[in-house]
């Protein structure tokens, strides 16, 4: 079976693939999404509390991070559907490699968050964010985006083995909407007040943006407190300590769907 | 219980005292079966009487908590992958990639079930061909009819060319014309030996396309034989009358004993030991009475009326709808 494992989760993954190929427009308005609120918060509400030097150096990168934080839901709403669809079950039946199902969903969700990522940069190009660091630091925020983004994807693939349905992604995204906003991607928390300035800080997000302004260079939030000091490091601890407690997670909840 | 005179050894399937719940609800309750090889079986019960818990545990999709379950030779609990090469499953819906089209699924199937790039792409030709969806192209799933949708999930159930083939409800949501689809496309597949194990809720469907009928109520099966032996379980033959006018039915049914009175249909219905002996009395009875008839039969029960007599005051009602429509008031009067 282990022999399988690789080429079955290569499959998987082209049965992502293919659906980009056969719907370009749903991979479109995914793609477009987050650069609309891009555009949305660079141009009409604008403003960043607190931020000082150009908005735009400070915003590119927390919407990065927010990109890839609400990737959460992309993964979460292709798991439900496929188990409200039976093809999990299908897939079970199959003597196909044990995990090929999530690794096929994890590898696939990987590229589109590294496409999106892609064309979110080329639109902060556009409206006028550049980066000073040097081609390694970008490299680096590049790896940390992705991080977070790993993290999101073991998080959104067990809650969707909970949840067993698409409906419940919407609770979800109750949820993630005001996790997403509780960060610094769009104003910092000294200009927040001092609790929520506090949660903030701590938010795994803003850990990711912060350290992402850092290594292209930008504008960054100068925050005194140790979460602020320390963006980088959490930014690394952050998404592993959610991958080492939600990986092993969603993997036994995926192996108890047979009991 | 179950099926008897057929240890030969030659079982598809075998179920010894399976068990299994759900926190306090007992789906399968020490349930027994035995399917010969090359045979359909259909597995027939009310809603919630364990026949897709069954049909889980079978298809490796369930863990039982207890007895011994083999498919194909092979024990589902200790080599789950042995099963899954040797088994075809089709759930309740049809599971398939709704954004892709009829060839892409059945490719993507094929080649988890590592028939290789080619042989996956050849397979795939070959079955769209026999189930008619060759000329369906590049058009996405989700564009099907509910019975192209089935048969291609049948499709994709077939290729490995399964030893043991589970039918999960396989008609349930189908219109009529769908329904007709699947149930010539199992035909064909019986005789190429395939077994088959069909869970419904029609009785219909289970005496249209089964060799033998297990009936599953409360997680076990409490009668399993062919239907003729099923019909014959319930007592022989009953003998109905249809009389020319309503206001004698009460004479009638006075002569029968036992007899059951269907005032719309002006019918009297009684279940008989000797078939002749009942015909000939009554034809005598009606004549010296004056009473005139409009139709006299001696008929088989019903599957109907089998299936209410074996599972209780359950809720017929599904079933009692999608077949023939006066057996069940007789039986519920």
């Amino acid at each position: 079976m282990t022999v399988w494992a690789l080429s079955d989760s290569w499959t998987m993954t082209r049965r992502e693939l293919a659906h980009w190929a056969r719907q370009p427009g749903q991979l479109a308005v995914n793609l477009v999404f987050p650069v609309m609120l891009l555009l949305m918060f660079g141009h009409l509400i604008g403003g960043g509390r607190g931020v000082e030097g150009t908005y735009v150096d400070f915003l590119v990168p927390g919407m990065l991070a927010l990109t890839m934080a609400f990737g959460l839901e992309a993964t979460m709403l292709s798991i439900t559907q496929d188990l409200g669809k039976g093809v999990i079950d299908r897939f079970r039946s199959m003597p196909m490699a044990d995990g090929a199902v999530l690794v096929g969903r994890a590898a696939a969700d990987m590229l589109q968050s590294a496409v999106s990522l892609v064309v979110m940069i080329l639109a902060g190009l556009a409206i006028g964010w550049r980066w000073e660091g040097s081609a390694a630091g970008a490299l680096g925020a590049f790896g940390l985006l992705l991080l977070l983004r790993f993290a999101m994807l073991w998080i959104g693939i067990h809650l969707a083995l909970v949840a067993g349905r698409p409906e419940m992604v919407q609770a979800v995204q109750i949820l993630v909407w005001p996790v997403g906003f509780l960060s610094n991607a769009f104003a910092t928390p000294e200009a927040m007040p001092g609790w929520l300035g506090a949660a903030v800080e701590w938010n795994p997000m803003s850990a990711t943006a912060t350290a992402v302004r850092e290594l292209f260079g930008n504008q960054s939030a100068t925050g005194t407190s140790w979460a602020a000091q320390h963006a980088e490091l959490l930014a690394v601890a952050w998404p592993l300590v959610l991958v080492a407690v939600f990986f092993p997670l969603a993997v036994r909840k995926f192996a108890a769907l047979g009991r | 219980m179950s099926g008897s005179g057929r240890d030969t050894g030659g079982e598809a399937i075998l179920v010894e005292g399976v068990h299994k719940r759900y926190g306090e609800k007992k789906a399968l309750d020490g349930l027994d079966l035995r399917v010969a090889r090359g045979t359909v079986h259909g597995v027939l019960g009310p809603n919630g009487a364990g026949k897709t818990t069954l049909v889980r545990v079978l298809s490796t999709l369930l863990r039982p908590d207890a007895g011994r379950v083999e498919v194909a030779g092979v024990d589902v609990r200790h080599s789950p992958d042995e099963v899954r090469r040797r088994i075809g499953l089709l759930g309740q819906h049809a599971a398939l990639d709704e954004e892709l089209s009829g060839r892409q699924n059945l490719e993507m199937f094929g080649r988890l079930y590592h028939l290789g790039a080619r042989r996956a792409r050849s397979r795939a030709e070959e079955l769209l061909v026999r189930f008619g969806l060759a000329d369906t192209g590049r058009k996405a799933v989700s564009r099907y009819s509910g019975g192209m949708r089935r048969r291609l999930d049948l499709a994709a159930s077939l290729l490995t060319e399964p030893r043991v083939l589970f039918l999960d409800e396989p008609t349930t949501g189908l219109d009529p014309r769908g329904r007709t689809e699947v149930w010539s496309a199992v035909r064909s597949l019986v005789g190429q030996g395939t077994t088959v194990l069909l869970t419904t809720q029609y009785l219909e469907e289970a005496d249209q396309l089964a060799d033998r009928i297990a009936v599953v109520d409360r997680g076990r099966v409490v009668a399993d034989g062919t239907a003729d032996e099923l019909k014959s379980r319930l007592g022989g033959d009953r003998l109905d009358v249809v009389l020319r006018a309503a206001d004698r039915l009460d004479e009638v049914r006075a002569l029968l004993p036992g007899a059951v009175v269907d005032e719309d249909r002006r019918l009297v219905s009684a279940p008989v030991a000797d078939r002749m002996a009942a015909l000939t009395e009554t034809v005598r009875a009606l004549r010296a009475a004056g009473i005139e008839a409009e139709d006299l039969a001696v008929r088989r029960p019903t599957l109907d009326e089998v299936f209410l007599h074996l599972t209780g005051d359950g809720d017929p009602a599904p079933s009692a709808e999608r077949t023939g429509k006066g057996t069940t008031e007789e039986v519920a009067a």
